[in-house]
């Protein structure tokens, strides 16, 4: 085994600053080159489509844009060799080196940390007023329209979009969001929960139309209108696209790297290349905590998996497994929507409050006979007892008797707060 | 002794530390999070460490006090 003496990771975002930071955490002294295709620095996602699109404070200040780390913390501190604003083209598995502009660099230990990039819409090339929602320049020309007052419509009623929809809403703007699906958010909380969901909109003022396309979007330089399939049309000066990503592996192509729904790896985040090791969005691994294969796309697995994927690359004799039970939140209105664990599922069970109401829910999501997913609305205090349970291999049968123990002590603390004092 | 803190400036109860060390913290029904004890014993440093290391808006910290 040589000795790692230069480690290489390709896309500065969490994963990979959290692969830089946690190499050093080692102890690994050698050089750590950290390649990003954007210009800027890396920063953090979660906020772009939520608390960054707010509107100004009593100061008149914007919201400031969630820098990670400044310049001088990763050259100087952490000692990382930063090359920003070229992405890169190719690796070659054989002579060990990966592509930037003209340049080879060479490396002993890789993490690919490239992440994904938004699926486009076509026919909308062009036309101004029309964006994605996956990097800073996405959200500050999104930004600038809302601030600008603009009628918004977004396409795809996932989760960054109905966050875009509802920041719109907060401001006092017109919102509407169209869905091709009958149902949104049902890949990632089933049908029943996706439809449930999905009503936070109604109640909140934003118009969803769901089971209709879109046909086109039409200007004249700048958007106008969203054209549906059903031939009714939405007037827009701002339109979100939110219909997904695509894993970023374009670079990867022939390289050796076994590509499919992303870089594919086994539980120590391995792509089966020698010192070649994938995290974040672009990894598609075998997750040990809930025995299947995955690919996420949220913050908390990009962050553990940079970590993990560059402690195994430094020292692959002695790598670990990384496991999880997945877990993602969102953000609309006033309501906080958080999931753990699978939406695949053999039963959903709603064991507290009521979706019609709007208020605060808790469900539950078997498979077999083991607690797999639960998704709380506005249930902070519940969601994590159940991400544990998960993580133990808890059983339904227990998550059900504690769920009910604690829908009466909230049922008890509620009577108690509305009695005389 | 090693303890840890909290910025409530920067947490916004997103409750991954609660997962992660239970026995130091729990996101209450309003959504903010409560330090149930700040002393951290040796056999408890690799939680709290994953905890802080997990938390999205970096509001944990392991001090020497």
């Amino acid at each position: 085994m040589t000795e790692v003496r230069r480690l290489v990771v390709v896309g500065a975002s969490l994963a990979g600053l959290r692969a830089v930071e946690a190499a050093r955490k080692t102890g690994y002294d050698g050089e750590i080159v950290l390649v990003g295709a954007e210009e800027h620095l890396p920063y953090d996602r979660p906020p772009l489509s939520k608390a960054f699109l707010g509107a100004a404070d009593d100061n008149g200040d914007l919201p400031e844009v969630p820098w990670f780390r400044t310049e001088e913390t990763l050259r100087d501190e952490l000692g990382v060799d930063v090359r920003l604003g070229k992405p890169a083209t190719a690796l070659d598995t054989e002579a060990r080196t990966v592509t930037v502009g003209d340049e080879r660099i060479g490396y002993d230990a890789l993490v690919i940390a490239t992440g994904a990039h938004a699926r486009v819409l076509p026919g909308a090339d062009g036309l101004e007023g029309v964006y994605p929602l996956r990097t800073l320049d996405d959200s500050l020309a999104v930004r600038e329209k809302l601030e600008a007052g603009a009628r918004t419509v977004v396409i795809g009623a996932g989760f960054i979009g109905s966050e875009v929809a509802s920041t719109a809403r907060k401001r006092g703007l017109e919102a509407t969001i169209v869905e091709a699906l009958p149902t949104p958010l049902v890949r990632a909380t089933g049908h029943e929960m996706g439809a449930a969901i999905a009503s936070l909109h109604d109640l909140n003022g934003t118009s969803l139309r769901c089971g209709v396309g879109v046909s086109s979007i039409e200007g004249d330089g700048r958007v106008e209108r969203v054209v549906l399939a059903d031939g009714s049309s939405i007037e827009a000066d701002l339109v979100v696209v939110g219909i997904g990503v695509v894993p970023s592996v374009g670079w990867l192509e022939g390289s050796g790297v076994t590509l499919e729904n992303g870089v594919v790896c086994d539980e120590n985040l391995w792509t089966g290349v020698p010192g070649v090791y994938a995290a974040g969005d672009v990894a598609n691994w075998f997750n040990p905590t809930l025995g299947e294969r995955q690919r996420m796309e949220n913050w908390t697995a990009a962050a553990e998996q940079g970590a993990a994927a560059a402690r195994n690359a430094l020292d692959p004799e002695n790598a670990k497994p990384y496991g999880t039970v997945p877990y993602f939140w969102s953000d609309w209105y006033d309501v906080r929507i958080q999931f753990v664990g699978s939406p695949d599922a053999d039963e959903v069970r709603l064991v507290d409050g009521d979706p019609a109401s709007g208020g605060r829910w808790v469900a539950l999501y078997r498979r077999g006979d083991r607690l797999i997913g639960a998704l709380t609305v506005n249930g902070q205090t519940e969601i994590m007892k159940y991400r544990v349970q998960i993580m133990k291999g808890g059983s339904w049968e227990d998550a059900l008797a504690f769920a009910e123990t604690r829908r009466k002590a909230h049922e008890e603390k509620l009577a108690a707060a509305a009695a005389p004092a | 002794m090693k303890c840890v803190t909290v910025d409530f400036d920067k947490c916004t109860g997103l409750g991954i530390c609660e997962s992660l060390a239970p026995d130091f913290f729990e996101v209450n029904d309003d959504g903010e999070l409560l330090l149930l004890k700040e002393d951290i014993g040796d056999a408890e440093l690799q939680e709290v460490e994953e905890a802080v290391n997990g938390c999205p808006t970096e509001a944990l910290k392991i001090v020497d006090r």
